[in-house]
């Protein structure tokens, strides 16, 4: 009894003291917030909002509510945050095998470029895109075009548009296409399990993609414009494009920063994952004649992803919490608009901060829950 | 009888509770921010991050501008020295924040002053050093010199959260021409954004388009057009919930205004005291009870006269004699064909 009690009561006292810290906090708040004549609620998240936006990849308006222009500011943080994984991940992994080559000009300048993009502080490298690179960019009226159709400017990156009909038959035709790759795939590895032949499956996989969609071109009605974007003057000297798309150049600039950034730490620890399978492995591979490529890819990379992932999964965190530093350059994101913007037209600074947190630690749980699943699948399975 | 001296005890005790509750009322006249800032030894000011003519840091971090002058004004009033004040810079999103939080006591920061802003956040407007109003700004070569030449596709840089992004949306709305905002933080970001030529024009209050067009590379390059787009009356504000305090900062800047309408400057304010007008006498402390209502002496006002100057000194001070707005259009007394009117130190 004396001894259940002496294991329960510091626990209980602990929960005591979290307990009276929150309702002090919440009390103060609430007293003080009473005193100023400050309203707590979410009803603001009705009203119209009233402030435009310079990107948004759905409908967004003045006239639409603050909860929308939420909704609208979470998907541009969203994006940048997918964009910039995406290419952190491709970047690391290439730098990181880069550093463990064997060619000393490779291996010296992979080491140069993680020491250098790791130890200068993201705030600044997001300043340096933005105002000094992205600024010696030429003004609408002087771009050349990029690929003949693309236009680089201090004003945005315009590309063509595409105007799609019966996009939904080609949408289809790609799904069917990667679903019967994915059976084909799993039919060659039982054909190889069984009896040990290959098959080419590079090219039969490349030949259902080409052929399947291309066929709904012919058989499917699905016709592919472009809108191509076009000079338009402004006035005597300044000019913008229209039609296309432009991304803005605080879109690129916010993309690039991160994720050139973010690469060097997954270009560790790819490195370190690779280091970490022992050089028997690698030896034992070679001797059963698998090429090097074959024994990077079918050897050395299954075991060292187990090493990767966790760590990588922490830089992932990192660059999506880190995107909120687009409010220093324009990028309407999450914190510019509505943790900036919204909340200074309603003075709702408890409401908004607490939605605001709520959504970035949403955001960071998903993406760990997703990367621990896959951390999960790869894992090594005891039989 | 020991009845009689038990009903006496309670009746005795009920006078000395209401006495308490009344000595308490007296005291608690005595504002809260007030006696914090006495006890301090300095006001607690909220600035912009550097808008010449209202509020900028010079190399040696030595603050000039008609905001910066409301709140020495109030140090001068409050603690008898126009140079104990603290000030913190704030960008445009953290201002109320800071002010209702309780970082700072005053915030006098070109804010306009607007009836959600008053009603809705917890912050009392209690007065207007500047009726200004949005203009736009665009390079000269650009050929532009009315709004009305605006074309679809334009792109227009300002500061966020402020009245500006609102009313340029208003603007461009109801002319029907489409526009890209594109809305930095700071404003020295925004300056460096147009100037780089990311945006064809930069909205603000006019004033600080003259006062940012300072600081460009080349300030002849770009010019303000005419247009007025918005009504801007900028002052200081303080926390909702304490009158008196309010009452200080009010008066404060009314004293200043007030000062310059009878000719009371800072160098001749002494020599007022004998004045034969008793309003002039009232403004430099020699007549009447006037600091006793806020819990001051009675030179208050001659101190801010004396060591700030009036409203005319300070704006000829940073505005005029610094090049950003020589005229002073509305912001010029009543009695001179201004709309700087404040009602009667009296």
């Amino acid at each position: 009894m004396n001894n259940k009690i002496k294991r329960i009561l510091p626990q209980l006292l602990t929960i005591l003291f979290v307990v009276l810290i929150f309702g002090f906090f919440t009390i103060n708040a609430q007293v003080n917030m009473d005193n100023r004549g400050i309203d707590f609620g979410f009803g603001f998240l009705k009203q119209e909002a009233s402030f435009d936006m310079q990107f948004t990849l759905l409908d967004y308006d003045g006239q639409d509510s603050y909860g929308w222009a939420y909704v609208v500011a979470l998907l541009n943080t969203l994006l940048v945050s997918f964009l910039g994984i995406i290419f952190c991940t491709i970047l690391g992994v290439i730098i990181g095998i880069a550093r463990l080559s064997s060619n000393f000009l490779i291996k010296n300048s992979a080491a140069w470029y993680v020491e250098f993009f790791r130890n200068i502080p993201l705030l600044l490298q997001i300043f340096f895109w933005y105002y000094a690179a992205l600024r010696a960019l030429p003004l609408p009226e002087t771009a050349e075009p990029w690929f003949g159709v693309t236009y680089m400017t201090i004003k945005g990156y315009f590309i063509p548009a595409m105007i799609w009909e019966n996009l939904n038959i080609f949408v289809y035709c790609l799904l069917a296409s990667f679903i019967s790759i994915i059976f084909i795939r799993n039919y060659a590895k039982n054909l190889q399990e069984k009896e040990g032949k290959q098959l080419p499956l590079l090219y039969i996989s490349l030949a259902i993609l080409l052929v399947v969609p291309g066929l709904s071109f012919i058989l499917g009605g699905v016709t592919l414009d472009f809108e191509m974007p076009v000079l338009k003057q402004l006035s005597a000297t300044s000019y913008t494009y229209e039609g296309g798309i432009g991304l803005p150049p605080e879109l690129i600039a916010l993309v690039l920063a991160l994720s050139l950034y973010t690469s060097t730490f997954v270009a560790e620890c790819v490195r370190a994952g690779i280091q970490g399978i022992s050089k028997g492995q690698k030896e034992a591979a070679a001797s059963v004649g698998l090429t090097p490529n074959q024994v990077l890819k079918l050897v050395i990379m299954p075991q060292a992803l187990r090493i990767i992932i966790p760590p990588t999964t922490n830089q992932y965190l990192n660059l999506t919490k880190n995107s909120s530093l687009a409010a220093a350059i324009a990028y309407p994101d999450l914190v510019l608009v509505f943790a900036g913007t919204a909340m200074m037209q309603t003075g709702k600074a408890i409401e908004i901060v607490g939605i605001t947190m709520l959504t970035y630690l949403t955001i960071s749980l998903l993406i760990a829950a997703l990367m621990n699943w896959y951390n999960k699948k790869i894992e090594i399975k005891e039989k | 009888m020991f009845k009689v001296i038990k009903r006496l005890t309670s009746i005795v005790a009920m006078f000395a509770v209401l006495f308490a509750f009344t000595t308490e009322t007296m005291a608690a006249k005595k504002s809260k921010t007030l006696k914090n800032t006495q006890k301090k030894g300095f006001v607690r000011c909220g600035v912009s991050q550097g808008l010449p003519g209202f509020s900028n840091a010079d190399a040696s971090g030595n603050w000039t501008g008609i905001d910066v002058d409301v709140c020495r004004a109030v140090a001068a009033a409050v603690l008898g020295d126009a140079n104990k004040v603290k000030f913190t810079p704030l960008s445009a999103k953290e201002r109320f924040t800071a002010l209702t939080s309780g970082e700072i006591d005053i915030l006098s920061r070109n804010t306009t002053w607007t009836l959600s802003r008053d009603a809705d956040i917890g912050l009392t407007f209690v007065g207007v050093n500047f009726y200004d109003g949005q203009g736009f700004m665009v390079r000269k070569s650009s050929g532009i010199t009315s709004t009305s030449q605006f074309k679809n596709g334009i792109s227009a840089c300002t500061n966020i959260g402020t009245t500006t992004e609102l009313n340029m949306r208003d603007f461009f709305n109801s002319r029907g021409i489409s526009y890209e905002p594109v809305a930095f933080e700071k404003a020295d970001e925004v300056v460096a954004a147009y100037d780089a030529g990311r945006c064809d024009t930069y909205t603000t209050d006019k004033s600080g388009l003259a006062a940012q067009r300072t600081k460009m590379k080349n300030p002849d390059e770009h010019i303000v057009l005419p247009e007025t787009i918005s009504k801007e009356p900028l002052g200081p504000v303080v926390r909702q919930g304490d009158a008196v305090w309010e009452d200080i900062v009010r008066w404060s800047l009314n004293t200043m205004i007030e000062a310059e309408e009878y000719g009371i400057t800072s160098s001749n304010a002494d020599s007022m005291k004998t004045s034969d007008n008793p309003q002039i006498k009232r403004l430099v402390g020699a007549e009447g009870e006037m600091g006793a209502a806020f819990g001051l002496d009675n030179e208050w006002n001659l101190r801010i006269i004396k060591q700030v100057g009036n409203y005319g000194e300070s704006y000829k001070r940073n505005i005029a004699d610094t090049g950003i707005l020589p005229d002073r259009g509305p912001n010029q007394l009543w009695t001179k064909g201004g709309i700087l009117y404040v009602p009667p130190a009296r």
